[in-house]
């Protein structure tokens, strides 16, 4: 049976990638992605924890934490719409100011 | 044998995740994203969580992934995104480095002498009986009752925010 520290292990690479990804990346779709990167990573961990602790809890959690990202992608998505119209970008380097 | 599936499916993910942080159009790390999420439902399988794999199917491949290339291809990036992403190297070298230091920290954090606590009622002979999606329903509609009607606020108000937000404002 493969023991818990390795999925924590694999959930904390997920992790790491999706905040490299934040840091690194410039694309604000990009920088989305790597946020629902992190987010799964996450609920990665509720799963393996929910599974070794015979406890059903972590499962419903999983249920709010996708709620939440899926309302987290449509409001963002729609800021993504509404910058690229004003600012003909989606390079979070190139939007610095907050009007105009 | 359940570290063979291990193995593959944690391959699949990580190295598809570290591919969707490498590529350079948004389109192409939208379908790495996509297998790493197929990759992810197929450890939730493993770990004896049917429901959770198939909604996370469903919610992030099937909705939200399909949002986001749908944005993709609405905003045609195309003519404004030609040019190469302005990384600074020294950002990247610092940042791999910091990276690497989270990660060990979180690797000695979580190593093989972590200890759990209490165990909880479902281990892994009653949920065969009962079955997994019956006893999620049954905590999730009991005891997590009014924080699952709470969600559905959260939804309409996200629903409203990107309507208000993506509209054409009228001249």
């Amino acid at each position: 049976m493969v023991p818990l520290w390795a999925y924590l292990l694999l959930s904390a690479f997920l992790f790491m990638v999706g905040v490299v990804g934040v840091a690194t990346r410039r694309n604000a779709l990009i920088i989305f992605m790597a946020i629902e990167l992190m987010l799964n990573a996450v609920n990665l961990t509720f799963v393996a924890f929910s599974r070794f602790l015979h406890s059903l809890d972590g499962q419903v959690f999983v249920f709010f934490v996708m709620t939440v990202a899926a309302a987290e992608v449509a409001v963002g998505l729609a800021i993504i719409i509404a910058l690229f119209r004003t600012a003909e970008t989606v390079n979070v380097d190139e939007v610095r100011l907050l009007k105009g | 044998m359940e570290w063979i599936f291990f193995l593959a499916f944690g391959l699949v993910a990580a190295v598809a995740a570290v591919a969707m942080v490498l590529q350079r159009s948004p389109i192409y790390s939208a379908l790495y994203l996509i297998l790493a999420l197929f990759a992810q439902a197929g450890l939730y399988i493993l770990l004896g969580a049917e429901l959770i794999a198939a909604v996370h199917i469903i919610v992030y491949a099937g909705a939200i992934m399909v949002l986001f290339l749908f944005v993709i291809m609405l905003l045609d990036l195309g003519r404004t995104d030609r040019s190469p992403a302005r990384v600074k190297p020294v950002g990247v070298i610092v940042g791999t480095v910091l990276a690497g230091l989270l990660l060990a920290e979180l690797a000695v954090g979580v190593g093989p002498q972590i200890v759990l606590g209490p165990r909880g009622a479902y281990d892994p002979e009653v949920l065969r009986t009962v079955g997994n999606t019956r006893a999620v329903g049954r905590i999730l509609f009991r005891e997590y009752l009014i924080p699952f009607e709470l969600t559905s606020l959260i939804l309409l108000t996200a629903m409203v925010g990107a309507m208000v937000l993506a509209k054409r404002k009228v001249e």
